[in-house]
This record gives C-alpha cells, structure tokens and sequence, in this order.
C-alpha cells in the first residue's frame, strides 16, 4: 500500500456559534482499514468524519488524500435519511442519477447493491413501509452504489433495536469483505467498535480530540465466536478503559470551572 | 380486529357516506316544512324546492354567469400557480431575492381585496380587474406554501446531494421540489377557495357599476328586483363551485401524495 488513503494534520474547527468542536486532530486512515471513532457525544467524532466527507471545511489544519483529490465516497447517516417519495429503487438510483446515468444502465448496479444488503426483492416498496432496520439497509445500499474507495458510517445504528443492530454489524462485516472497502464508523458503542473494527480511535470531548487508538489485532471475518472470547473481552476491556478515561478528562475540566 | 368491529364493512361505509347525506337531506327538508307549513312568501324564503325549480327556469341566465365566473376563477388559480410557484422558487435560490420581494406579497396579502377592487376597477378592464383581485388572493398562499416547502427538504439529504456533487438544477429538480410538494397542494387547496372569493368580491364592486355578469352580478341584480328565489339559485351555484373546487384539488393530492405522504394514509389502531 502506498502510503495512507487520506492524512488528517492539525485539524482544528469552530463553529460559527464559536463552539471549538475539534482541536489538533492528527489521523492516517490506510487501505482496507475498518476503523472505529469511539467517544462520548460531543466529541466532535461526527464531526471528523464530515470534514473527511468534505461536507464541512476545516478551519485549520490539512486533509490531504494519497491521490491528490478525494475518491468516491458512501455516507451512511444516523438517520436513514432515505427520500419518503420515491421507491427503493429510485433512491438507491439517486447517486448515479446525480451522475446523469441512464435509469435502464444503472439497473444492474442497484439490483447489485440491493441484493448485498439484502434487499433484492423490495425494489418497489416505498420507504414508509419499511421497518427501521430495512430502511438502514437501503441507505448502505445507496451508499455502496457507486462502489466508493472510502465509506463514512455516523453512529448508523444507534436507533435500532439489538437484534437488528447485531445483524447489520454482521453485514457490514461481510459487505466490507467483500469488497475491501476502507471503512470509518463512527459509534459510541465500544462493543460495536470492538466487534467491527481493526483500530478504534478514542475521542474526548471539548474541545474533540483524539485520546487513544487501539489496533484490535483479531482476524477476519469475526463471528459470534469472536464476541464469546477472551481476546474481545479484553479489548472491550481496554477499549472501555480508554473510554472512561476521556470521559474523566472532561470531568476533571468542568471540576476545575466556577 | 374484526371481533370489536360493531358493523359489517358494508354498513360502516353506509353510515360515513349514508349518515353525512341523511342529515344533510332532513336539513333541507325541515326548511321546506317550515317554508310550507307557516305560509312563508317567496320574496321572504323560499323554499328549496323553488330554489332548484329556479335553477333550472332561469338556467339560461344564470349558466352564462357561472361560466363567466368559473372562467376568472379557473384562470386566476392557473395564474396563481404558475406565479406562487416560479416566485417561490425564484425565492429559494437567494436569501437576497427572498427579503427584497417578500414584503410586497405580504402587503398585497394582508390588504383586504374588497379595498383594492374598485381601485384595480378604475385602472383595468372589468373582467381583467376581477380576475386580478381573484389571482392576488389566490397567489399568496401558494407563494408561502411553496417557499416554506421548499425550504424544508431534509438537511442531510441536502448533504447527500452536496456529497455527490449536485447542481443547483438537480437539487432543486430531485430534491426541493418533491419535498414541497405537499406544501404546495396545501397552498393551492387553500387558494383555489379564495380565487372564487376574490372573484366573488371582485365582482360585487364591478357589479354595480353594470359592468360585469358573473354570478355575483345577478345576486345584486336579483336583489334590485326583490326576485330572491333568483338570488338563492345564483348563492347555490356559487357553492357549489366552490365544493367542485375543494373536491378537485383534494382527489389531486390524494392521488399525487397517497403512496409516500403520512398525510394521506390512515393511521392503524
């Protein structure tokens, strides 16, 4: 591999309401990794990865990628923010529409995505007949349409149930083999970013910055197997460690206020 | 559940269809047998059945004035559209734009349409004059619906669009304006009743001066002639106008917005 997918350096942003979201933000994202940003809300995690997005600029500091210029992107969001007037198919058409790909050429593709969400046979259903967890589906399917380098998934599954949030996990997994998307997840689960993940990156909060990262060495592809051994409990261990630590980093700050 | 249902769903349908109608028909029947019963004069009241009677004696008259009527009415909610929603859009493409313009079509809105008529009677045509006061009425709640639509579509889907590089045009096209839809049909039901209004009230001010011959004319004129059977006859077509107004642009929504819009879908129990 040569060299990091995007470099994050000194990343820094305010909002305009003056809150400092992100301070000194220092990250290398390689190919093929499935990393975890795992914090507290308000750490500014969502935030890192609509800079990466490029969906909010910077106000300091340099996003730099391998290729000179930002590949293709999947953005997964919280909510499954999926167009309540058109069909399944229309919006997992939605990407190559917006790239004035013909209806009748871009069918093979949606069919493609569908099928790897498991969604093959809901093509006409619209969204408000959907369930949470298959509303989710459609929206990685979207965002896996256009066979993105990079796919960007904020806390994607913090509203389901844990049945249903187990089950995607595992989908993700299996849609990340197959194809070798480097992946970003943004949870503030740390059994999800332990399950998932081959590094977790810790958060703090006020301002964001990052605390600690954890490489989680287990191979893939994990199943149930993995979140039953010694080996993820330990790193769930460490991984929530990590965790508590921050989170008291930002309580020892607001102690120390009037 | 079947088990806690009272009625069969024949009888069910009878009684939201049937029960509306039956009331409806013992409504009218009770202004007969009052008409009937206490000897009421015409000139006074007239009974419904001398209202329908009327229609269909005078029905000559009064068919040329409700065409009238309907013609500034359907041609001012036309214009209506066309005007609330390019202005509406051309709102949504500039803060700037929006600010600048937007305090004329709040004036126009909050100005009674009754003061301004025999204003626009001096300056226009008669008929140009109504169908004027009918569009001002009719465009505002379209021009407002649409807007606030249009300034409604979902943030992150807006992100989602910005992410995959999106033009203004498609923004607008695949976006916006299918999220104000539903805004805007409200707009337009709302405004398709006030363009008779305005119509209505345009042409009571023109009517006096014996320039126009819509409906409201022939109530004045009646009225001048104590025929007031004729004046029922020519409310009653304007009613009924109105309702063929609200049922077109309801059936229009519903069947435009029943697949995806919460709206339009009964809610189980």
């Amino acid at each position: 591999m040569a060299g990091p997918v995007v470099t994050l350096r000194a990343i820094g942003k305010t909002f305009t309401s003056g809150t400092l979201a992100i301070d000194g933000l220092n990250l290398d994202v390689s190919e093929g990794e499935f990393l975890s940003f795992l914090g507290p809300s308000g750490c500014g995690k969502s935030t890192a990865l609509r800079l990466i997005a490029g969906l909010i600029e910077p106000t300091s500091g340099t996003v730099d990628w391998r290729d000179g210029a930002r590949p293709e992107i999947g953005f997964v969001f919280q909510e499954p923010t999926l167009m309540p007037w058109a069909n399944v198919f229309d919006n997992v058409y939605l990407p190559l529409r917006l790239r004035h790909v013909s209806r009748a050429d871009a069918r093979g593709q949606i069919e493609a995505a569908l099928s790897l969400v498991g969604l093959g046979d809901f093509t006409s259903a619209y969204p408000r007949e959907l369930s949470g967890g298959m509303k989710m589906r459609v929206s990685i399917a979207r965002a896996l349409v256009l066979k993105p380098a990079l796919l960007l998934l904020d806390e994607p599954f913090a509203a389901l149930d844990e049945i249903t949030r187990l089950k995607l996990n595992d989908d993700v997994l299996r849609i990340k083999a197959e194809l070798g998307t480097t992946v970003i997840f943004v949870t503030h689960s740390v059994y999800e970013s332990v399950y998932l993940s081959t590094r977790v990156v810790v958060f703090a909060a006020r301002p964001g910055r990052i605390v600690s990262m954890i490489d989680i060495a287990a191979p893939m592809p994990r199943t149930e197997a993995f979140r039953l051994s010694q080996d993820y409990a330990e790193y769930c261990g460490q991984a929530s460690g990590a965790l508590q630590r921050a989170i008291g980093l930002r309580d020892s700050v607001h102690g120390a206020l009037p | 559940m079947s088990d806690r249902r009272l009625l069969s769903p024949f009888a069910e349908k009878l009684t939201i269809y049937g029960l509306p109608v039956l009331v409806f028909a013992l409504a009218i029947g009770a202004w007969e047998a009052l008409v009937r019963i206490n000897e009421i004069p015409p000139y006074i009241l007239p009974a419904p059945s001398l209202v329908g009677q009327t229609i269909i004696t005078d029905w000559g008259v009064l068919s040329t004035s409700l065409w009238v009527t309907l013609k500034i009415t359907i041609s001012a909610i036309l214009l209506a559209i066309a005007g609330g929603g390019a202005l509406a859009i051309l709102f949504a493409q500039s803060k700037w734009i929006e600010r600048s313009f937007f305090p004329f079509a709040v004036i126009l809105q909050v100005t009674p349409i009754i003061a301004i008529a025999p204003l626009l009677l001096v300056y226009l045509e008669p008929t140009t004059a109504v169908l004027a006061c009918a569009f001002i009425v009719a465009f505002f709640p379209i021009l407002s619906n649409t807007a606030l639509g249009l300034a409604s579509a979902d943030h992150n889907l807006l992100d989602l669009f910005a992410l995959y590089g999106a033009k203004r045009w498609q923004q607008l096209a695949y976006l916006r304006l299918p999220s104000a839809l539903p805004f805007f049909l409200g707009g337009v039901r709302i405004g398709g009743g006030l363009a008779l209004i305005g119509a209505i009230a345009a042409e009571l001010s023109a009517g006096t001066a014996g320039q126009a011959t819509g409906l409201a004319f022939r109530i004045v004129e009646a009225g001048y002639r104590l025929n007031i059977p004729r004046m029922f006859a020519a409310l009653v077509l304007i009613s009924l106008t109105g309702i063929a107004i609200f049922l077109f642009f309801s059936t229009l929504s519903w069947l435009l917005l029943r697949r995806w819009h919460d709206s339009m879908r009964p809610q189980e129990k």
